[in-house]
């Protein structure tokens, strides 16, 4: 059974898969990283001129402020998504009328694009016809609600977009969660006399730990890449304003040619997701071999 | 379940709650609706929130025949279709390769194949960004770039970490019996994956299905870098139509574009309910 030309027909059918990992993700991995030691511009160069591009990144004034957008916008939007999917899924699991239809319509912003939720929040809010005016006309004359172009504003409206749109998979993740939770600890619970809004507090948030891990890692992972929203809604602007790491790499890579910049800033992502993310994996797979112990 | 019959002053806080909660979702929509449908003197006057007083369809046939991305005015409709062409054939491979790849690392457990599935499943991670130049440089050096074959492999490349993790956790819960028995009775490889797997994957083919063609119809970068001028997708054509435009800025023929371009993934969406959440718990929550 083990003789080994049984097992050709496996590695035939898995080769796209071992050709995906190879070329396309390690090997350009590896090209992008070598490139960010390079001084290439428009081509690839093969000369090595060694931390000079990294160098050039942190003193480079647009990519500073792309990391703090995303540092901002990574605080607020994740942290928006989390207290409002977790509220969301609790209160919709107490036997709430029109459960099936709530749920659909907190989760419906999800099935949408990127470039539609920017496009349709840059018309809402509009200064001279959105929002702002509306409320202007009905008597609120001095409202102000410009964020869009304000520059110190337009990045908590960016916010506003991709947390209407995200917030229903965090209320979807929690929401699973919360009914793998068994009834009878919240009979226990009020045996004892414990009052409702502590027995989800003390007992079933730190029971959802693994869920708000991986809808955090889901929505870090959403930060480092967010690009379209931004592309929609603003255009990174007013000026660069709403500039975000995504979209400077494709700027420098694509518009100003300047190749050697651009991989050294997509290595400092890339750097960013590991951090990330290999702490999770650690931890769920020792999660997992604890379990099946 | 038991409903309580009388409402309580938490009840009450209760649904105020969710139905505050759930206007703010459904503000977008209705605003979005309401402005297609009305015609520009009306939009002037900056009641965002008002229903039209007169109901005019024209803004959509303009968004989809007629709207402009520089000089061109032929609306929204070719990105639909380029939309179609790309999102037909990158679903069926990109979830043909993640069935092969699924049923050989479950069944057959090649000793590699685990230690490139890790990796491959950390490429799910990856930001576009880093791999995408030299993916363009590749794809030029073998006249891939800017084709539709070009943007389907692409879109295959990219779903296929997602689409292996959902086959691969679905086939771990068929009992190995059964693929045993299979093997006995003198079933190889690919008989056994084509009679044997295949036909009892459907579950879990609609929840592919579903992701994919959501993903891919939704996807704006990929098709943006790699499928050409011939080939745009409509989330690129929608973004060209909206912040390109020289002159007036047409407020409701850019709502019903937006509605257009969105359409199809809510349609998914609110036929496939439990399906749909299915795959995001099925992508996202087990690995």
């Amino acid at each position: 059974m083990k003789s080994k030309w049984h097992r050709w027909p496996v590695h035939l059918a898995l080769a796209p898969m071992f050709a995906t990992v190879l070329l396309a993700y390690l090997g350009t991995v590896g090209w992008s990283v070598r490139m960010s030691f390079s001084s290439s511009r428009t081509l690839p160069i093969g000369d090595f001129v060694g931390l000079t591009q990294y160098v050039k990144l942190f003193n480079n004034e647009r990519w500073i402020l792309s990391l703090q957008n995303a540092a901002i916008f990574g605080v607020l939007f994740i942290g928006a998504c989390l207290v409002i999917g977790f509220l969301l899924a609790v209160f919709i699991d107490q036997q709430v009328r029109g459960e099936g239809l709530l749920r659909t319509v907190f989760l419906y912003p999800y099935a949408m694009s990127f470039v539609a939720t920017g496009l349709v929040w840059q018309w809402m809010l509009n200064p001279e016809l959105g929002i702002q005016a509306t409320l202007r006309g009905l008597g609120f004359e001095h409202f102000r609600f410009d964020w869009i172009v304000d520059q110190d504003m337009v990045i908590y409206a960016i916010v506003i977009a991709a947390v209407w749109q995200a917030s229903g998979l965090v209320m979807a993740l929690m929401l699973a969660g919360l009914r793998g939770i068994d009834d009878s600890l919240w009979k226990a619970a009020r045996v004892d006399g414990i009052p409702r809004w502590r027995y989800y507090a003390s007992i079933v948030l730190p029971m959802l730990g693994p869920s708000f891990a991986t809808a955090f890692v889901l929505l870090a992972v959403g930060v480092i890449k967010v690009y379209d929203v931004v592309v929609a809604m603003t255009q990174g602007g007013p000026g660069t304003a709403s500039e975000v790491p995504a979209k400077f790499i494709m700027d420098y890579l694509f518009g100003r040619a300047n190749l050697g910049l651009a991989s050294a800033a997509s290595t400092v992502l890339l750097l960013t997701v590991l951090s990330l993310l290999v702490p999770w994996m650690f931890a769920r797979q020792r999660a997992a071999a604890r379990a099946s112990r | 379940m038991k409903r309580p019959a009388r409402l309580s002053p938490a009840r009450i806080g209760l649904y105020a709650f969710l139905l505050g909660a759930a206007a703010f979702f459904l503000l977008p929509l209705y605003v979005m609706l309401i402005t297609s449908v009305k015609p520009m003197e009306e939009i002037r006057l900056g009641h965002l929130f008002a229903l039209p007083r007169s109901v005019t369809l024209e803004p959509w046939a303009t968004a989809w025949q007629a709207a402009c991305t520089g000089l061109q005015c032929d609306g929204i409709r070719g990105g639909f279709w380029n939309s179609v062409a790309i999102v037909l054939p990158s679903t069926v491979l990109s979830i043909l390769m993640g069935a092969i790849n699924g049923y050989a690392l479950s069944f057959w457990k090649p000793r590699i194949g685990q230690w490139f599935f890790t990796v491959l499943l950390l490429g799910a991670f990856v930001p576009y960004q880093v791999l995408m130049f030299p993916l363009v440089r590749a794809f030029a050096t073998v006249s891939l770039y800017g084709t539709l074959p070009g943007i389907v492999l692409i879109h295959t490349i990219f779903g296929m970490p997602v689409m292996t993790l959902l086959f691969r956790n679905y086939y771990a819960s068929v009992p190995g019996e059964l693929f045993k028995a299979a093997r006995i009775d003198g079933g190889g490889f690919w008989r056994i994956f084509f009679q044997l797997m295949l036909p009892m994957s459907v579950p879990i083919i609609v929840v592919a299905v579903i992701m994919q063609v959501t993903n891919i119809w939704n996807d704006f970068i990929l098709g943006l870098v790699f499928a050409g001028r011939e080939h745009l997708p409509m989330t690129v054509q929608l973004n060209n139509i909206i912040n390109t435009t020289t002159g007036e800025r047409l407020y409701n023929v850019n709502m019903a574009a937006t509605l257009l371009t969105s359409l199809v993934p809510l349609v998914i969406y609110l036929v496939s309910g439990r399906w749909f959440v299915r795959g995001i718990a099925a992508g996202a929550v087990k690995g």
